[in-house]
């Protein structure tokens, strides 16, 4: 048995905050309280002592790009993992946007394979909605989810045809399946590769309005409230598209959002260096749209935070502004530049942590992101204040496209356990 | 060296001061082409690449006018297409033309920050001849010399940029230029075509072609990119000529001496009409002579020394 002692746990799922003491047995959680000192210390085999750390939930990071398989020399199931337990994750849900495309059950039945027998991670497929992302017929859905997905998405591409969509929903409902959004007109994005703003006008780089966000939120709003699916909008990023859903949850609509760390921690002014690492979709916005994605985190219109991990090589970023691909990694930084939100007072350490266990536990209805007795013991260690310049060398990712090198951050990740199995320990 | 950089990325970059610069040394230099043996060995030795990648006559002739005459070595590479398309990186075409070191290369490209790019990875100096509609910065340096050669000084000038402003690196470069010498800008055109935030950029926007060109002492018109535009960005020539174009019946309103400039090619009967671009204080072609003086005063303040 493995004894964390003397940490403060903080368990969102059950609005605990205290300090105590957590007792794993085998991949379970079998006991948390004072109790574990009151053991025989012989079946007690490991202590890690968590003294003035804090013991959380393992972290879930719902939006991640593994690329595999099809692009390899990206990311692969194992090192997307290792990246993960690294930034603290003990789950990780991955977009069906490889090639071939996770669209049907053959190619969730082999994600699933490799992440049992390379990944040291939980990894959840996301079947795709339309065939090959084409945005023209429906995926067998019932056979994704048997095969194991547990939501579907078109993510990278919105579905531009509104009847396909809606039908998406109502067929995804059969299967209680969560319907998650890529929302981006591509008509309005026409060649943009930046937000619509002033440094886009002072630079000349072809722009992105925000409207070419919200227009899609609205309408897959709307489309969630004609058919009742459940729908979680991704990578929310504009001060719109916030208000759009929270007023659509104010009227009760079933939809849920998650936004990711880049879009509260840069903003659109970032572009002048030219650094394709800031090429991101949708792209960094205004300062007064990161004032609103905090207010949208704060008044609890985005549930979650998760990173859209999107691994790209030097071939895709070491190019032209232009030709460079959209997109940054994020498994190994998002802890860290989420605990500012909470130096900055916008959320306090347990709502912040709620965004990162158990609200996406319950949106992808996984049974993780709680540390009850009896749980699957996924624990995360988090040191709050220990500091670190970011250095992407040191990354476990195989790839090392982040605007974040040499920041120096705060909090990290100090010891993830998977299942009752240690896959990080920082000594 | 007398300018702070290596390199001529963007006007933005420049002070008030590396400006005056410029355009006092193209002063002198604009006297060498017009002897008989337009000649000097200013910068004998020293080898200039012209590394195009959208097409140009103009610009490229002109530097490579103005390299000559200074007695460097000129090279022209002219790629159609992108560097993507040939299947080398701009950064693998910069550093295999480093090692044949060049002195300066001047780059056009389509894509926005590429000659950033160059200048980072080589050590020879950049010219930036035009970055997508990001600057154009020899551009903006010949227009402001033409305007101060005809009207002696540039502070407190009334100036009016009309056109595609939002695809444009002249005007952009212009605003920049125009604004640190003091003068004001005006700008106008189809407001498809006009970016959001233009008055941070410092200029008033117009509300209508009679208003933008009433008062000011010099109107830019910009090309319209014939080959780019798409539909949704206006119906027709006929009606852009209508309402965004001049001719001799709108510069009625105009000041009787305005100057009338355009960065060419220009599209006849578009946006300039022919009786305009060919009428007294039309200074298209004067401009275009001055660019080779303004090109020459930067590659002698580059690599002059």
């Amino acid at each position: 048995m493995l004894l964390i002692k003397n940490g403060r746990i903080i368990d969102p799922s059950r609005g605990i905050d205290d300090y105590s003491d957590i007792l794993i047995d085998q991949s379970k959680i079998v006991e948390v309280g004072r109790g574990g000192e009151g053991r025989k210390d012989s079946e007690i085999t490991r202590i890690i002592d968590a003294r003035g750390k804090v013991v959380v939930p393992g972290l879930i990071d719902m939006h991640v790009h593994l690329r595999e398989p099809g692009h390899e020399y990206k990311e692969t199931i194992k090192t997307g993992c290792q990246a993960a337990a690294s930034g603290g994750f003990t789950s990780i849900a991955c977009m069906p946007n490889t090639n071939p495309v996770n669209d049907n059950q053959s190619v969730t039945e082999y994600i699933l394979d490799r992440a049992r027998r390379e990944g040291c991670v939980n990894v959840f497929p996301v079947g795709a909605i339309t065939k090959g992302l084409q945005g023209e017929s429906l995926t067998e859905m019932g056979e994704l989810k048997t095969a194991g997905v547990v939501a579907v998405s078109d993510d990278g591409k919105s579905v531009s045809n509104s009847e396909l969509m809606r039908r998406g929903m109502e067929y995804a409902k059969n299967f209680n399946l969560l319907v998650i959004c890529h929302c981006e007109d591509l008509d309005l994005v026409a060649d943009g590769v930046m937000n619509e703003g002033f440094t886009s006008t002072r630079l000349g780089l072809k722009r992105i309005p925000n409207a070419a966000e919200e227009v899609i939120v609205a309408r897959d709003v709307i489309l969630a409230e004609l058919t009742g699916c459940g729908v979680h909008i991704a990578h929310v990023s504009t001060e719109g598209a916030v208000r759009i859903i929270r007023e659509a949850k104010s009227r009760g609509i079933k939809i849920t959002a998650e936004t990711a760390p880049h879009y509260f921690s840069l903003s659109e002014e970032a572009l002048e260096s030219f650094d394709t690492n800031l090429k991101v979709n949708p792209p960094l916005r205004s300062v007064r749209d990161v004032e609103a994605i905090k207010r949208g985190l704060k008044d609890g219109t985005l549930d979650v935070i998760a990173t859209d991990h999107a691994p790209h090589s030097s071939l895709e970023k070491d190019v032209e502004f232009d030709y460079a691909s959209s997109g940054m990694v994020g498994l190994e930084t998002a802890l860290p530049l989420a605990l500012q939100l909470v130096k900055e007072k916008v959320l306090s350490l347990p709502e912040l942590l709620l965004k990162f266990t158990a609200n996406p536990a319950k949106i992808l209805g996984i049974s993780k992101g709680t540390l009850n007795p009896g749980a699957d013991a996924d624990i995360t260690i988090i040191d709050i204040s220990s500091k670190k310049r970011v250095n992407v060398n040191q990354f476990k990712s195989k790839s090392k496209n982040s605007p974040f090198h040499d920041w120096e951050l705060e909090g990290e990740a100090v010891c993830t356990i998977v299942n009752g199995k240690v896959v990080k320990n920082v000594k | 060296m007398p300018l702070q950089s290596k390199d001529l990325l963007t006007i933005e970059q420049l002070s008030i001061d590396e400006i005056n610069l410029i355009l006092d040394t193209a002063d002198s230099m604009k006297e060498i082409s017009t002897r008989d043996i337009k000649k000097v060995p200013t910068l004998r030795g020293k080898t200039i690449i012209n590394l195009f990648y959208e097409p140009s006559t103009r610009t490229r002739t002109s530097f490579e006018i103005a390299g000559k005459r200074l007695s460097a070595d000129v090279v022209n590479i002219s790629t159609s297409g992108s560097s993507v398309v040939k299947g080398e990186t701009l950064k693998d075409t910069g550093r295999n033309l480093q090692a044949m070191n060049p002195d300066l290369v001047v780059i056009r490209h389509s894509v926005v920050g590429a000659p950033k790019i160059l200048a980072d990875s080589l050590s020879a100096s950049i010219i930036n001849a035009g970055d997508g509609a990001h600057e154009h910065p020899t551009q903006a340096l010949l227009d402001v010399f033409t305007i101060r050669e005809k009207k002696g000084y540039i502070k407190g000038l009334k100036i009016a940029i009309i056109g595609d402003i939002a695809h444009s690196r002249v005007a952009r470069s212009n605003i920049h230029a125009l604004n640190k010498l003091g003068a004001e800008v005006t700008i106008y055109g189809p407001f498809t075509m006009i970016p959001p935030f233009m008055e941070r950029m410092g200029v008033k926007l117009a509300r209508g072609m009679d208003e933008a060109i009433k008062d000011v002492d010099v109107i830019m018109m910009l090309r319209i990119q014939l080959e780019r535009q798409s539909r949704f960005l206006f119906p027709s020539l006929r009606e852009y000529s209508i309402f965004f174009g001049l001719n001799l019946d709108r510069l009625k309103i105009a000041k009787e001496d305005v100057l009338i400039m355009h960065p060419g090619p220009i599209n006849r009967g578009v946006e300039i009409s022919p009786e305009v671009a060919d009428g007294p204080y039309a200074l298209i072609l004067e401009q275009v002579t001055n660019g080779v003086a303004v090109r020459m005063a930067l590659l002698y303040l580059l690599i002059g020394k």
